[in-house]
């Protein structure tokens, strides 16, 4: 029974933000979702201040063990989301973690005093893989910009800050560092690699927008190596994440200090495959202990 | 109706060619009967991902036809071999297992429900979209709403399922109409020429159009309903990891801008619920 920043969890498998709609997923699978939900928490899409509509498609193309999405963080924005989602995300048996991304100071804020204000939500975590406008620099990719930011949001919230690293940097552990001086509580790893295809009939470049961000189990190696790294010079709970379908997938980040663990590719394959990790986690603890 | 949770292994109980492409059943012991116009997720058991390569996502397919089977309900899929997914699903063989998660998505909706007016309706399959005309061109016949269907094709390697799907005794069922591009059944030239004639008669007002092919094809099929004045269904494809709405990768542009998801929010669009269909 996990211990994540104050929460209880019944098992260290939640999900990736932006890799499971459960309200969509409710209407598909009706009640059985409930009765049955595959995660210990669940992480909403990230929220943006305004309503986004995401990508022109092609968003997503198939890569050997995995797939590159390019879906453009499509939401109802912080007004719609406060009234329509979460209302409806309340009603999950799990704690609830709100995910956010705005491009200025001021923004961020507004989403994080907004989802403070809200008791249904457990945690928010913040996603910095997006441009300060007044910089042009990335967020998630500049330590200073990564403590700067923690430093006007960590005042404005009691609730659990997490902070989800972008793996596309030399070094997410100076980023990790810089999030744990700013104040997060908590730092989750690794989103979706920059990657490119090459559609065979056109010769040009997809999804779409020519990029986008490979994950599955092809970048399961980088994410053990960076959540190495980073488990190395932090002191906060760790959220694991890159490629995980199975228990054993699991455990490798487990072992490597994640207090969770996140799944989001293997859910487009198995809809359950959050609750098949965790049983299946769960016999391989109970099969080490026989061993014993 | 909602979709059993999660996947399910259900069994290849047949798998046989049919012209250019491959007709396989499966037998699905859980899950209720689809509708007509609803898709499957689908992976084979064995031979999908676990080399570390592709094809690592299910694909999803659309229904062919169904029937009660003795222990469940058969589901039968029509599938044309153009990439590693198709290409495993075409070499299926009986007493396999394939994990199916469904059945997904929305249904076509009858004629009268679409238009009030309406009196009967007009079927448009090209290619391999001519398997959800199948299993809705039966579920109308046994509700006795007058049909015409019209289905056409590359060429010989590029067709498939009429025998199986569109023939009673033998014989083409005496109310489809063929097309082709190089002339080897039927009119020669596209299927849309035959909808084309057909939305020019008196009576075409009371119809209702329902579609499934390539893009070309189903933007054809739009824009003439449109002209013509005639409600149409789209029975519409897209790139998909999930069919359950959590991917996003399904997005069809809607005419006022911003998207449908398609799994959730099709895979059956009216035809002026889209913007122009572009090839995905």
């Amino acid at each position: 029974m996990p211990d994540f920043c104050g929460i209880h969890l019944d098992h260290p498998v939640i999900n990736a933000s932006g890799t499971y709609d459960a309200i969509a997923a409710r209407r598909v699978f009706g009640d059985a979702l409930l009765e049955d939900f595959p995660f210990s928490a669940f992480v909403s899409k990230t929220i943006t201040p305004e309503p986004r509509a995401g990508n022109q498609p092609q968003r997503i193309w198939e890569t050997p063990a995995g797939m590159i999405n390019s879906i453009g963080l499509p939401n109802r924005g912080l007004e719609g989301f406060l009234a329509e989602d979460l209302p409806e995300l309340a009603k999950l048996p799990v704690p609830l973690i709100v995910s956010v991304m705005a491009t200025n100071h001021e923004e961020f804020s507004r989403l994080v005093a907004a989802v403070e204000a809200r008791e249904e939500v457990a945690a928010i975590e913040l996603n910095v893989s997006c441009p300060n406008v007044h910089s042009g620099l990335i967020v998630g990719e500049q330590p200073a910009e990564t403590e700067a930011l923690l430093e006007v949001l960590r005042p404005l919230t009691e609730k659990p800050l997490i902070v989800k690293l972008t793996p596309n940097v030399a070094a997410p552990e100076a980023v990790a560092v810089a999030a744990e001086a700013g104040g997060a509580d908590a730092v989750s790893l690794i989103n979706t690699l920059k990657a490119s295809a090459i559609d065979p009939e056109t010769r040009a470049p997809a999804p779409a927008a020519g990029h986008g961000g490979l994950s599955g189990p092809a970048v399961r190696p980088i994410a053990l190596q960076q959540l190495r790294t980073v488990a190395a010079v932090t002191e906060v709970p760790l959220i694991g994440m890159g490629g995980i379908s199975s228990g054993a997938d699991a455990d490798e980040f487990l072992a490597l200090g994640a207090t969770l663990v996140a799944v989001g590719t293997e859910s487009f394959r198995d809809p359950r495959a959050g609750a098949r990790i965790a049983n299946e986690l769960e016999t391989k603890v109970s099969e080490a202990s026989l061993r014993l | 109706m909602t979709a059993p949770f999660g996947r399910r292994l259900c069994e290849v109980t047949a798998n046989q060619a049919t012209g250019g492409y491959r007709l396989f059943s499966l037998l699905d012991r859980e899950g209720p009967a689809p509708e007509p116009g609803q898709f499957y997720m689908l992976a084979a058991e064995h031979g999908w991902g676990e080399g570390g390569g592709r094809p690592f996502l299910p694909r999803a397919i659309s229904v062919a036809e169904m029937a009660p089977a003795k222990e469940g309900v058969r589901l039968d899929f029509l599938v044309e071999g153009v990439g590693p997914g198709t290409d495993r699903l075409c070499e299926l063989e009986a007493g396999e297992e394939v994990w199916v998660a469904g059945p997904l998505g929305n249904s076509f909706e009858t004629p009268k429900q679409v238009n009030p007016d309406a009196a009967g309706a007009i079927l448009v399959g090209g290619g391999i979209g001519t398997a959800p005309m199948a299993i809705w061109r039966r579920h109308l016949v046994e509700r006795g709403i007058p049909l015409r269907v019209l289905l056409g094709f590359r060429n010989r390697e590029h067709s498939g399922g009429l025998t199986e799907l569109f023939c009673a005794g033998g014989t083409l069922c005496p109310d489809v109409r063929l097309a082709s591009e190089d002339g080897h059944a039927g009119h020669q030239g596209y299927v849309t020429d035959l909808l084309a004639t057909m939305l020019t008669g008196d009576d075409a007002g009371s119809a209702v159009v329902y579609s499934c092919g390539p893009p070309a094809m189903l933007e054809a099929v739009r824009t003439l309903c449109a002209e013509h004045g005639v409600a149409c269904e789209l029975a519409m494809e897209s790139p998909m990891a999930c069919g359950f709405g959590a991917c996003f990768g399904c997005a069809v542009p809607k005419p006022d801008g911003g998207y449908l998801r398609l799994c959730v929010d099709g895979p059956i669009v009216r035809g002026d619920a889209v913007a122009e269909v572009a090839h995905a």
